[in-house]
């Protein structure tokens, strides 16, 4: 059968949730004004592509997030072998992150994409943090910033956000 | 991309891809490089494709052969039987995301001793804090 149902309303079951737990309900972040827009100026065949990622994903040889708002990131090398990435999040059931990064961290995936054509490069670098961050204020004025900063510098054409 | 379409509505990126897989599955199935490539490929696409800004691409995806899953993600669990207790919440109903500590949490103790061995080599220079704390050592 395919699919006929409407998406997981998250925010309605996340209300549920914390109404069930006694909790106050919890505050999404609503964007009022529309957001900005730049139009690709080349074909992705001839982009550099960015990665940047929530799921909770570290190299070995890095410091692992932890869970009581960590805005904290990673940098992470695309060049080495994903067997060498981790998965660490509390919100999230982590068994095939932690058997294949990719489903949350897509750097081979954006790899084979490479082989083939379909985007021009992959940028050395890709980004990633631990999304469980319950203060918006962190994530808007110094997380996200300080990323941005990251990805001009590597002067990706696009970047890829990848949230869990 | 996004797995949550209510959330990322309410954000409002510019640009999104939707696909509709249980949440941890942003960007494919585990160990499927074929299907992941397509999705992502697809996710990709919207950059060329999606002309107004906050559009939404629906990606033609299905996590299985029907929908079961969307019955049980996030819903608190109830039981015929249920104790409650004094402000009506059933003990069935309990919040099962693991304790927030504030100490790193890592996948296995080989990456704990790993990153223990660098920290006193002199640091982790791809860990950037924004706390405060140095960023890079290099």
């Amino acid at each position: 059968m395919p699919s006929t149902r409407p998406p997981v309303d998250y925010i309605e079951r996340t209300r549920a949730q914390y109404d069930a737990l006694g909790y106050p309900p919890y505050q999404w972040v609503h964007s009022a004004t529309p957001p900005p827009w730049a139009e690709l100026t080349k074909p992705l065949a001839e982009c550099r592509v960015g990665l940047i990622g929530s799921g909770g994903i570290y190299q070995v040889g890095q410091v692992a997030f932890h869970y009581k708002d960590d805005f904290s990131f990673r940098i992470v090398d695309t060049r080495a072998p994903t067997s060498q990435l981790r998965a660490t999040h509390f919100a999230y059931d982590l068994t095939d992150a932690r058997s294949d990064p990719n489903v949350v961290f897509p750097v081979d995936t954006l790899n084979d994409l490479v082989a083939e054509g379909f985007i021009g490069e992959l940028a050395e670098r890709a980004y990633a943090f631990m999304g469980g961050i319950y203060s918006s204020r962190k994530v808007r004025d110094t997380l996200a910033p300080a990323l941005a900063e990251r990805v001009i510098r590597d002067e990706v054409d696009v970047v890829l956000l990848v949230p869990v | 991309m996004t797995s949550a379409l209510s959330i990322t509505r309410a954000a409002n990126p510019p640009r999104a891809a939707y696909l509709d897989f249980p949440l941890g599955h942003t960007a494919g199935k585990p160990h499927q490089r074929e299907l992941n490539r397509s999705i992502v490929g697809d996710g990709l696409r919207a950059f060329e494709t999606l002309r107004a800004p906050g559009d939404v691409v629906m990606l033609p995806y299905e996590w299985a052969d029907d929908d079961a899953w969307k019955d049980t993600v996030m819903r608190p669990r109830a039981s015929a039987s249920l104790e409650r207790d004094s402000a009506g919440r059933s003990s069935q109903q309990r919040d099962d995301r693991v304790e927030r500590h504030a100490v790193p949490q890592y996948q296995t103790d080989a990456d704990r001793t790993a990153a223990d061995a660098a920290l006193a080599a002199g640091g982790c220079a791809t860990c950037v804090w924004l706390d405060g704390r140095p960023n890079e050592t290099t």
